[in-house]
């Protein structure tokens, strides 16, 4: 059962995976993309990391796929195509698509990957803890960076969302 | 994969006994799905009459009272009404992503459903997560809408999908954060462990003010996240047409119809398992007649249906404006201090327990 699982997820990845890079309509390929992340998110459901699942889903699913679609919407007509890329263009792509994929399959072969003989779910409380602990092995210091970072982000959208009014504003009285 | 169904026992029993475990797994998964399917049509047609007969009831109007006793066959009429007619489709749409559009929102809704604790025992899928995933399927909902809206085709239905991703996504964020500070109190986001800590007094009893609060937030977010009326600006008749489902007919409509009036009962259900004890009754009066909790949990979650449909019939239309501002510049600062509020009288040992 959890085999048979795994390699539908697999497909399902591999299948929109492909098509979301050789779609030539726009929104189809990010509608393509949200089938890739959903099928991650259920690879880690099969893997009970749950929590993990659940930020996929709300982060990846709902929050930037939903901010892509948005900025699709505003720029993009229905009847829009892609251009194809040239015939140089797409055996450069192949063929460093193939080195990755080269790299990977050597990685995968050379890890000696162990049995884990018991499953244990991880549960919230515990990447809570773990999230703001400071002793050894904890993630304050990280934690507390990107807090910053995103704090400073933020301040940087309001900013350049302000900045763009003021000259609107004066060009009536002048 | 640790699914834990536990849709009654005996039927888990008696379905392991009959016939090897791999067969019985298979065929429990497939019953548990059609039981959950049947809720969902029976909930969703019934839903409907009822704010049918809650409209009329405001307006001082009888309401479909002729098919079945008491109009009680009315919607699997218009249903099957629905079933019967032609579906049409713009020349131009983009066919795939607009026959997508209605199975979005219809499995996400669905798949929120399974998580709901009916009674002890009458839980599909009881996750360690249970309200984060809540949250996150919903999140997920709105890219239905979107793109319904998008590949039909159509202005009016393009303006209402854009207002309705502005709407939930802020929305989302009131009530992630009304949620979060009843997580505060429970400890826990799993839905049966929530239900547990609420032997001891209700949590909105529990956490008296701050919880007041949460909820009073929770329902008013809870409803624009439905985009129900007062905040039905994506279907806005008088400027929209029928907003984001304009060209959308037949079954495909109906199913749009159908996840709002689930959505609603979603939100619903989502404010009794974190605020009204779930299954728990009163004071438990019946705590020795444990099937009588679908018979609670139903009545508190119709309550709150109830209380939506007040809203509905009762306050103007938003402004886009007006609506933003309600969040961004209202809900959101209050939803935060009343976090630190609720943390505070944790830590303090001033929550009531019985």
């Amino acid at each position: 059962m959890e085999r048979i699982l795994f390699y539908l997820l697999s497909i399902i990845i591999l299948i929109f995976a492909i098509s979301a890079v050789s779609s030539r309509k726009m929104l189809r390929s990010v509608i393509y993309l949200l089938f890739v992340l959903c099928a991650i998110a259920g690879l880690y459901f099969m893997a009970d990391y749950n929590f993990l699942a659940a930020v996929q889903l709300t982060v990846y699913a709902g929050g930037i796929v939903v901010l892509m679609i948005f900025s699709v919407m505003l720029v993009h007509h229905i009847d829009m195509e892609m251009e194809v890329a040239g015939k140089t263009k797409q055996a450069l792509t192949a063929a460093l698509c193939l080195s990755g994929v080269v790299v990977f399959l050597i990685a995968i072969y050379q890890h000696p990957f162990a049995i884990v003989p018991t499953q244990n779910t991880i549960t919230v409380a515990e990447v809570g803890t773990l999230l703001l602990g400071y002793q050894a092995g904890g993630f304050i210091l990280p934690f507390e960076v990107i807090s910053v970072l995103l704090l400073a982000v933020m301040i940087g959208g309001i900013v350049i969302a302000k900045a763009g009014k003021k000259p609107q504003e004066k060009t009536p009285k002048s | 994969m640790f699914l834990k169904f536990s849709i009654t026992k005996t039927i888990h029993d008696w379905l392991f006994e009959l016939m090897p475990a791999g067969v019985a797994g298979v065929v429990e998964m497939i019953l548990i799905a059609v039981v959950y399917l049947l809720i969902f049509a029976v909930a969703g047609l019934y839903l409907v009459l009822l704010e049918r007969r809650v409209a009329a009831w405001f307006q001082l109007r009888l309401g479909p009272n002729r098919v079945g006793y008491q109009g009680l066959l009315q919607t699997m009429a218009d249903a099957l009404k629905l079933v019967s007619k032609e579906l049409t489709g713009t020349e131009k749409a983009d066919k795939f992503l607009y026959n997508l559009a209605p199975y979005f929102v219809i499995v996400t809704s669905l798949m929120a459903l399974s998580v709901f604790p009916f009674s002890e025992e009458f839980q599909a899928f009881d996750i360690n997560i249970g309200i984060f995933f809540l949250t996150a399927i919903s999140s997920i909902g709105v890219i239905g809408i979107l793109l319904g809206g998008w590949s039909s085709n159509n202005k009016f239905a393009l303006i209402g999908a854009m207002r309705s991703g502005v709407q939930t996504i802020s929305y989302e964020l009131s009530v992630g954060l009304s949620l979060l500070t009843m997580v505060l109190l429970t400890e826990s986001l799993q839905l049966s462990e929530i239900v547990a800590v609420q032997k001891n007094g209700w949590l909105i009893v529990q956490g008296h003010i701050p919880a007041v609060i949460a909820f009073v937030i929770f329902m008013i977010a809870g409803t624009a996240e439905t985009n129900r009326a007062p905040f039905d600006l994506v279907e806005a008749e008088s400027e929209l047409g029928a907003g984001f489902h304009t060209e959308y007919s037949g079954m495909k409509f109906a199913y749009f119809f159908l996840a709002e009036f689930i959505n609603m009962f979603i939100i619903a259900a989502i404010g009794t398992t974190v605020f009204f004890g779930a299954w728990l009754s009163p004071f438990g009066i019946t705590d020795s007649i444990p099937w009588l909790g679908v018979f609670w949990f139903l009545g508190k979650t119709l309550l709150l249906v109830f209380l939506m449909m007040w809203f509905r019939w009762t306050f103007p239309r938003l402004r886009v404006d007006q609506l933003l501002r309600l969040e961004w510049k209202y809900l959101l600062p209050i939803n935060l201090f009343n976090l630190v509020f609720m943390a505070g009288l944790i830590w303090l040992g001033l929550t009531i327990k019985f």
